[in-house]
């Protein structure tokens, strides 16, 4: 089959790889229909994340119908036409029973490495590194789903697959960084970065009711995408001072929730910014978080921040007295996309959620390596590039 | 700095460089005993104490020899723990940096068994992964890392 794949740091091609197999009963082989591209793959093709082989398949943000089910799948059958969590979990383990499933137990059967990184390993991950689980990704015309009964949903009649993709990821991650970061009645919500991701947070902050929610970013296309479609209001970080504005917007308390969603690759301004370049361009720090210390600086006393941007190791410069001295609650995690994507797939039925105009640029999956360039450096407005391996 | 060179050295340094930091220490700490590693490991199990003991797949997964069992209940009620140790004669001067990187630590075999124990408990299933064919140096020293991951981590 045909399948996009990294070859080394910025290379990527379209090969010809073996089909997946049942390798366990509770596989499903689901034959893919759109695969989404994510900020977070950046990371992986920019060589940040460690532990990728070179021939490793990307893409873990997909849609697809079931031909092929292992003995032990009860629920799902082939013809489903299902959205598939990011995440590998077993729905079994205490954290998958107590709603964290990116946090499995069983998802990943390369614990060490994921030992050796973080202390305990996570679940695993579709095309994200032998440190995730070594799983082969979705830029491909099949994939292999472990665990399918607990991780494909299907899709309701009705919902384009360019809509739905977003069910599988960047919707379940933004919601739950609203969800997880308390957002209540009434808040003033701060979202960094307004990519799907963040613009799925501060839509999501609306529905928790937050009064207020502002999208801060640089890209003027995103940004006015998210006041079009979210009726939120924006800031461009380049020409204000996001702190001195929050400030001014919240009667000087400062956002009661700050929502991080940029991660390890973060772009800013000045000095700092500089500093975090030369520093993680020499591996002496894995992630510039300088999205992650404004959204600390800015946040009220007593607030909450929540950082759903992805990162792997070490940060320089945290400003942990601003945590400390303020009362912060800082929450983070990988998405737990089983617990909100049948919510999430019954709100995009209903109209209510809409997701599709994230894909701005659909395409072949041959053409995946022109659909990261356009993602990568943000050209031509693009928010997402979406792969369809059919055509 | 060439593209191969720079992916092996992004791809496999922070890793190899923890473990070797974390050999070294165990090293220490197994230098101060005579005969070995002797700390138990130990898993989680999210059944009942009753169901773990009596499940004929646990008692398989970890009948390996002078292997000593513990099972108890977990705090709180929190399912069960299953721990497991290797006899002194068994690890006594193989619990190096060397024999781990060789896969002949007898601690990585237990370390699987009990993560199989576990899951085949919970989910009735040892997740595989797809196999790779890697191609390139880097890609090789990530494939030998992940073949020993199972045996590793934190247990």
């Amino acid at each position: 089959m045909k399948a996009l794949c990294w070859q080394g740091v910025d290379e990527l091609s379209v090969e010809r790889v073996p089909d997946p197999r049942i390798l366990n009963d509770q596989d499903a082989i689901v034959k893919v229909s759109a695969s989404a591209t994510c900020g977070s793959d950046l990371h992986l093709i920019g060589g940040y994340v460690p532990a990728m082989q070179a021939g490793d398949v990307l893409g873990h943000e997909f849609i697809g119908e079931v031909v092929e089910i292992g003995p032990g799948v009860e629920r799902l059958r082939v013809g489903d036409r299902v959205v598939v969590a990011s995440f590998i979990a077993c729905g079994r383990c205490r954290y998958c029973e107590e709603g964290q499933w990116s946090l499995c137990d069983n998802g990943n059967p390369n614990a060490g490495m994921g030992a050796a990184l973080w202390g305990y390993e996570t679940g695993g991950v579709y095309g994200y590194s032998h440190a995730m689980g070594g799983f082969q990704g979705s830029h491909a015309e099949y994939v292999r789903v472990p665990f399918a009964d607990y991780g494909a949903f299907p899709v309701p009649d009705g919902l384009d697959d360019d809509a739905a993709v977003f069910a599988s990821d960047a919707a379940p991650t933004g919601w739950m960084g609203a969800d997880l970061g308390g957002v209540t009645g009434g808040d003033t919500v701060a979202v960094w970065g307004a990519g799907a991701v963040g613009q799925m947070a501060a839509w999501s902050a609306g529905r928790l009711g937050a009064e207020r929610v502002i999208v801060i970013d640089r890209l003027r296309d995103r940004l006015d995408m998210a006041e079009r479609h979210l009726g939120v209001e924006t800031l461009d970080y380049t020409d204000t001072d996001v702190g001195a504005e929050l400030r001014e917007r919240t009667g000087g308390r400062g956002p009661d929730v700050c929502i991080e969603a940029v991660g390890m690759e973060a772009h800013g301004t000045g000095p700092q910014y500089a500093y975090d370049k030369a520093k993680q361009f020499l591996r002496l720090e894995t992630g510039r978080s300088q999205a992650v210390r404004e959204a600390v600086l800015a946040c009220r006393k007593g607030g909450s921040v929540f950082i759903l941007g992805v990162f792997v190791g070490l940060v320089d410069k945290f400003p942990l007295g601003a945590v400390m001295n303020k009362g912060l609650t800082v929450r983070a995690a990988q998405q737990h996309g089983q617990r909100y994507i049948p919510m999430l797939l019954e709100r995009m039925a209903a109209g209510e959620l809409e997701t599709r105009h994230w894909a701005t640029h659909v395409m072949p999956l041959r053409k995946g390596p022109k659909g990261y360039e356009l993602f990568k450096n943000k050209e031509d407005g693009c928010v997402r590039a979406v792969f369809h391996p059919s055509r | 700095m060439k593209p191969i060179v720079k992916s092996i050295a992004l791809t496999a340094g922070p890793v190899v460089l923890r473990e070797a930091m974390r050999a070294i220490r165990n090293r220490r700490v197994i230098r101060r005993t005579p005969l070995g590693d002797s700390r138990w490991l130990t898993v989680t199990v999210n059944a009942p104490p009753d169901d773990v003991a009596g499940d004929e797949r646990v008692r398989r997964a970890l009948d390996l020899p002078g292997l000593r069992v513990r099972i108890t209940p977990a705090l709180g009620g929190r399912g069960t723990e299953l721990a497991a140790l290797p006899p002194d004669e068994a690890t006594a001067g193989r619990t190096g940096p060397a024999s781990r990187i060789a896969g002949e630590d007898p601690r990585q075999s237990v370390r699987r068994a009990l993560r199989d124990a576990k899951s085949l408990v919970e989910t009735g299933e040892v997740l595989r992964t797809e196999p790779t064919r890697p191609h390139t140096p880097g890609g090789k020293l990530i494939g030998a890392l992940a073949r020993r991951s199972g045996g590793e981590g934190r247990l």
